[in-house]
This record gives C-alpha cells, structure tokens and sequence, in this order.
C-alpha cells in the first residue's frame, strides 16, 4: 500500500450485513424504475414514444385474459427449473446444467408417453412424472459422483451435460422416435390425450403450475425447517464449519444434486406434457439457463423464486406486445436486459453500503495499520 | 411507527421522483392508429430477423411487397419468435384483429393448428410445414428447381470436382434440395462430388463459416448452403473461391464469390393469398408452388460465370418452365448405386416431402 497515495474520497463502500426489510423490497422495485426510465430515454431517441409503449406493454401483461394468462404459462418451467437450481445453489453447488436434466426429463416422460399409448391417465401421468425424476436426477447425479469423490469442479460438467442431452434428443427425434407420420420431420408422434396434463378451461395453463407452487412450498418447509434443510444451508454458507460439526459433505452433494436434477426434470416433463404435446428440438428456450438467474435474484428463496418467475414471464409477454407496436426484437432484448442489469445492480447495492467518513486519510491510515 | 433507515427514505424519495418525471414527461402524442374498416390485417411470425439477409429477410421482402401493392393491408410483424413462444405470439396477432397470419417457420405448425382452432375466422398460412385445419393450410416452393439449376453452375465452375455444401437438419426440405443441386451437378460434371456438413442450427453465422472452411480446407472449390444467413458465402469469398447463395441474391454480402443465388421470392403468392382471403375465394389446400409460378428463382449471375454456363442454364431452366420434366425424374441412382427412380418414372410429391435417402454423388450421411 506504501507506493500508493490514496485519493481523499469521503465514501466508504462496505459490506452490510443484513440489509433491512424494507431495503429488500425497495430496492429491486427501484431498480425495474430506473431500468424503464433508462429504456424510455433510449425509446425517445429512436423516435418512439415510451410512455405509449410501456402503457401498450402494462395493459397487454395484465390488462388482457390471454397476456395474463401466458404470462403464467411462461412462468411455469422457469419456476419449478428456478427452484431446482436454486437447491444446488444453496448448498453453493453449481448447477448450471438445469437445461439438460430439463431435456433429460421431457426425454424420459416421453418415453412413457410413446410407449404405453394406450394407457389411461392415471398410469400415464403418474408414470410419465416418475419417469421424468429419473431422467433429470440421474442427470444431476452423473456430474455430483465425480464432484463428491474427487472434487471435479461441477460447473464444466453439468455445463457440459447440456449438450449431451440436448443432442441425445435431436438424435432421438430424428431417428427411432421420429413420427412415422410426419413425413420425416424431426418431431415425435403427438401424445394421446391421456398423456396430457389438463389445463385450465380452455386457456394453455396447464397443472404444471399446481407441481411447481407445491415444489416450491416443499422446499421452503424442508430448507427452513428441517434437519437436512438445515445441513443445507450450514455446508452453504460455510463448508469448514459444516465439516467441524460433522455434517456428511459428500453424502449432501449426491443428495441434493439428485433433487435439483429431479426438479429440473420435472420442468421438462410439464413442458412436453402440458404445452408442447410432443417432443420436437428447441422445446426449451433455454430455460434451465434462465432459471439460473431467478434462482438468483429470488435469493434462493424458494417462494420468492414463485414471484420473479411471474415476472419474468411478463418480461417475455411484454417483450412481445412491445414488438407488435413496431419495436424490433433486438431492441426489445435490449431493454429486457436493461431490466436485468438494473436490478442485479441492485442485488450488488443491497449487499454494500455507502458510508460517509469525516477524514479519508486518517479512515485509510487507519485500515492500512 | 413505521421505521425506515436513511437509505429507504432515499430510494423512496428517488422513486417519486421518478413517478414525476414519468409523468411530467407523459402525455406525449401517443401513436392510436386509426385504420378504417376496410382494411385487411396481415400479421407475421419470423423465427429470425429481417436482418438475417437470408430466410427471414425473403419473406420479410415478401411483406413489403404486399403492402407496396394492395393499399389497404397494414401489416404487423413479430421476429426471433422460438418455437415454444410461437403459441401465445400467434394468439396475441389474432387477438389485435389480424385477418391473416403468416407463421414462417416449421417449428411454429402445431402452434398454428392450436391457435387456428381458436379463432375460426382468422386465416392462418404456415410456411413448409403439413398440417392443415378449415381456417389454416401450409404453403411452401419448389425450391429444389433452381437449386437444380444452380447445380449446374457449380458442376461447371468447380476445378478441384469436389463441392461443399453447408446444411441445416436432415430433414426433407434440405435433403430434397441437396439431391436436387447434385443432380444439377453432375448432370454437367459426372465426376464431381457433393460434401455435405450439417450445422444442426439455422441461424448462426459464425458456426455456418466454420462448417464452409473445414469443406474449402477439403479442397471445395465451390460451397453451396442451406442455412439462414449468408455465413458460408463469407468463407468462400475470404478463400478467393466461389459460392452459390441462398435465400434472397447473396451477391452484395460476398461479390467476388457469389456465382448466383437461388431465392424466394415471397411477394406475389402474399398478395394472392391476401387478395383471395378478402374475395373470400381463399381455401385451405397447401400450396408447393413451382418455379413457373414465380415464387422460386435463380438470381442474377455474378460477373464471373460464362456465357456458356449461362446458356446452358437457359436451356434448363426453360425444360422446367415448360413442365415436361422435373428434377426428380428417373433414372436416379442412390448413394450405394442402387436405381431409386427407373427410367421414365418421377417422384410424387409424397416421396419428395418425405425424402431421407441421398442421390449419387453426395458424400455425407443422413442420421437415423
């Protein structure tokens, strides 16, 4: 520190410990403001009207039947994916391979689903569920052995697994799976009517949403209020001190990695099951990607994850309504990702904070000693 | 009491500040567009964007030609539309009065059919793919002509005798328009061969470069594509080699490689389909237009194809114009030499919509 001289500043960036309540609402709420304000001054510059805009985007999110509804419908995979994630993350397990036990999971309710076609819907769905938690926590579980015994680092290979599932799909679709009827498109036959969840009325939210509140509400209960949760949170937060009172480290990351690639898998299967109605590449935009950052941003909570995957879902609703009102797309993701930028800005904020010092020199004398 | 620290009283205050300088600066001329009864809503779904200068950018060409040409379409459009979004963008056009919908893309089918059964009184036009409701049909070109066409270019341009060719998906459509062009090919140069690489993506141009410089690295001398962007004609023009464009006439992306293009040309069919929706002649047969009606074609050629070539070119494409012959007429042998077409048969349009063997000549594989 001797060489440098530091510059008189009468602002200390610090850690906050615990930001208060009210910070933790406040501040994401001002954070979506500003990012609209900031879109709005970029809006005006290429000649739009903002205000026009953002009222077309409000009213078309939640003023309309269908925006609201969809809204949900997009909420759904990002939700129960979300929460899946969000598990691993909680015990600072780096899941980013949401996407592939997705895949892994819609692959083998598939499976259930072109196997036994004529089953009723009591076997079928049951069946097509089971199916899907194995698929996507064998597909956690593959990357956590190796992590639990020899410490490989979990991020390449879940990261990496991704890939594999999705072209084991592609390569399914376009081989043994493919529809004999669809004159060799790289789609599977259409799901009998059994092996679809029911929906709604007539609208396109489907029962998926009923697994992924009751997930969420599980998760909570086992996180804050049992012995594992518990272990969870301590391996988390501070894996010296989770080793020192004799947690079983390895034993946590096999199990918990298995339950995040269990949840993930169900995400998948409600997106073939309820939406999709058959297994085509491309079914998943990549939400075992987005899930990471609501995971994030819900603060690993898992009923908090419920709340931004709605959001979310409107971000994409809106996305498009703005897009109809001649916004092009590029701009559109622009602007969502305004949105983003602003409030993990905020997320860093909340976790520091300003504090203001009479004497600078005698603040930094004082920390360099 | 409610407590807040300094800073939420901040954030607070910030907060209204922003709701006044929303406000304050509301009010603004909000564009309402009036549009008169008689006009007729077109919508469209792009699973790309117009600045794609390839599939998306064709029928956007197409878009601008209908509005240019019938004065009382106004038209809306929705781009980089995923396969999983297509449903709710596909309700929210019918929801905002579209009287037709354009979904251009064949991942975006049974969100078409779905959506068509909602709303009985908006006509729905899906591009290449095969299902059909009373509200909706498929409509797609025969691309395969021109590509036949362009074949021929490149069977007499090629040196080397080996052409790459840079492919999406083992699907039909692709698959169709590789044998077609290596039919082209070889009908003027026996000896050359067709090296296809399939991408597994449509639009990302980095990777399509990628694929045509490990073919020029083989020794193409000409690379031919079936992507989404003009990623391919890139690589060709860096290597000082040639290409054959698609799409819409690739020349101005790569003038030095383009020999010529083979095109969509989206225009009139919107108009007649738009123009029969309104007359209420629309009906739901699909559509698998030819080359004689205008929807597919062969651009210009760029500076460096002879005259010869050209003219040989004529020829051909005269015998497709007038209908007594098309590409896949027999004899056609499969890559193993077995005879898949006999001499004096064709292909019905069945067997090509649903073809998943290549032609003699093409080296690569179709997985299954």
């Amino acid at each position: 520190m001797s060489g440098l001289r530091p510059v008189a500043f009468p602002w200390r960036l610090e850690r906050s410990l615990v930001p208060s309540p009210a910070m933790s609402v406040l501040v994401p709420v001002c954070s979506v403001v500003l990012a609209l304000l900031a879109g709005a001054v970029f809006l005006a510059f290429t000649g739009r009207d903002p205000w026009f805009l953002y009222g077309e985007m409000f009213s078309g999110v939640f003023g309309t039947r269908y925006g609201l509804f969809e809204t949900v419908v997009k909420a759904i995979p990002l939700m129960i994916a979300g929460l899946g994630v969000g598990l691993a993350f909680r015990m600072r397990l780096w899941n980013i391979g949401g996407e592939g036990q997705l895949y892994m999971g819609a692959c083998a309710a598939t499976w259930v689903a072109l196997t036994f076609p004529d089953q009723p819907a009591w076997f079928l769905l049951p069946g097509m569920f089971a199916a899907a938690a194995v698929g996507g926590g064998v597909w956690g579980l593959l990357p956590a052995i190796p992590r639990a015994y020899l410490g490989v680092n979990e991020i390449i290979t879940t990261l990496m697994l991704n890939y594999v599932a999705i072209l084991w799909v592609d390569y399914l679709v376009y081989g043994p799976w493919r529809d004999p009827a669809g004159f060799n498109f790289p789609l599977t036959a259409r799901f009998s009517p059994e092996a679809i969840l029911p929906t709604l009325g007539d609208s396109r939210i489907h029962a998926g949403l009923l697994v992924g509140l009751t997930l969420a509400l599980i998760l909570y209960v086992v996180l804050y209020r049992t012995r594992w949760g518990y272990e969870i949170r301590v391996v988390g937060d501070s894996p010296g001190a989770a080793r020192y009172a004799g947690i079983n480290i390895g034993r946590n990351i096999l199990l918990v990695m298995l339950a995040s690639g269990v949840i993930c898998g169900l995400a998948g299967m409600v997106e073939v099951s309820g939406l999709a109605h058959r297994l085509q590449p491309g079914f998943s935009p990549g939400y075992g990607y987005t899930a990471i950052i609501i995971a994030w941003l819900a603060r690993l909570n898992p009923l908090t994850v419920i709340l931004v995957a709605f959001l979310f879902g409107g971000l994409q609703v809106g996305g498009y309504i703005v897009q109809t009102n001649g916004v092009p797309a590029t701009m559109v993701a622009m602007l969502q990702g305004l949105v983003l930028f602003f409030v993990l800005a905020g997320e860093v904020l909340l976790k520091y904070r300003f504090r203001r010092v009479r004497d600078p020199r005698a603040e930094v004398k004082k920390r360099d000693r | 009491m409610c407590r807040l620290s300094k800073r939420a009283v901040f954030l607070i205050t910030l907060l209204l500040a922003a709701t006044f300088i929303i406000v304050g600066c509301g009010g603004g001329d909000a564009v309402t567009e009036h549009k008169s009864e008689e006009n007729v809503k077109v919508g469209f779904v792009y699973i790309g964007s117009p600045g794609d200068a390839g599939w998306t950018y064709a029928h956007d060409q197409g878009r601008l030609y209908l509005e240019a040409n019938l004065p009382y379409v106004v038209t809306e459009t929705v781009e980089n539309v995923s396969d999983a979004d297509a449903e709710w963008v596909l309700t929210q056009l019918a929801e905002r009065g579209n009287h037709v919908i354009f979904a251009t893309s064949f991942g975006f089918m049974d969100p078409v059919i779905n959506v068509a059964e909602k709303y009985p009184n908006v006509i729905f036009m899906h591009c290449s793919g095969y299902r059909t409701a009373d509200n909706a049909t498929n409509y797609f070109g025969r691309i395969y002509q021109p590509r036949y066409l362009s074949g021929i270019v490149a069977g007499m341009t090629t040196e080397s005798n080996l052409i790459g060719y840079v492919a999406a998906y083992p699907i039909p459509e692709v698959i169709r328009g590789i044998n077609a062009f290596t039919l082209g090919v070889r009908s003027v140069n026996p000896e050359a061969k067709v090296r296809v690489v399939w991408t597994h993506t449509w639009y990302d141009p980095a990777k399509e470069k990628d694929a045509a410089e490990a073919l020029l690295d083989a020794g193409a001398d000409v690379i031919a594509q079936h992507q989404d962007t003009p990623g391919p004609q890139q690589a060709a023009q860096e290597k000082g080699v040639y290409s054959i464009g698609y799409n819409s006439d690739m020349s101005t992306m790569a003038p030095q490689a383009v020999l010529t293009s083979v095109v969509w040309n989206w225009g009139p069919y919107y108009v007649r389909t738009v123009e029969a929706v309104r007359n209420g002649t629309w009906d739901n047969a699909p559509y698998w237009g030819s080359m004689a009606d205008g929807i597919v074609d062969l651009a210009p050629f760029g500076p460096m194809v002879s005259d010869e070539i050209k003219e040989k070119v004529a020829r051909e494409k005269e015998r497709l114009l007038s209908g007594e012959w098309d590409v896949f007429y027999g004899p056609i042998y499969d890559q193993n030499g077995e005879l898949k077409v006999a001499e004096g048969e064709a292909l019905t349009d069945a067997e090509m919509l649903e073809m998943s063997w290549f032609v003699q000549g093409v080296e690569g594989t179709i997985p299954n």
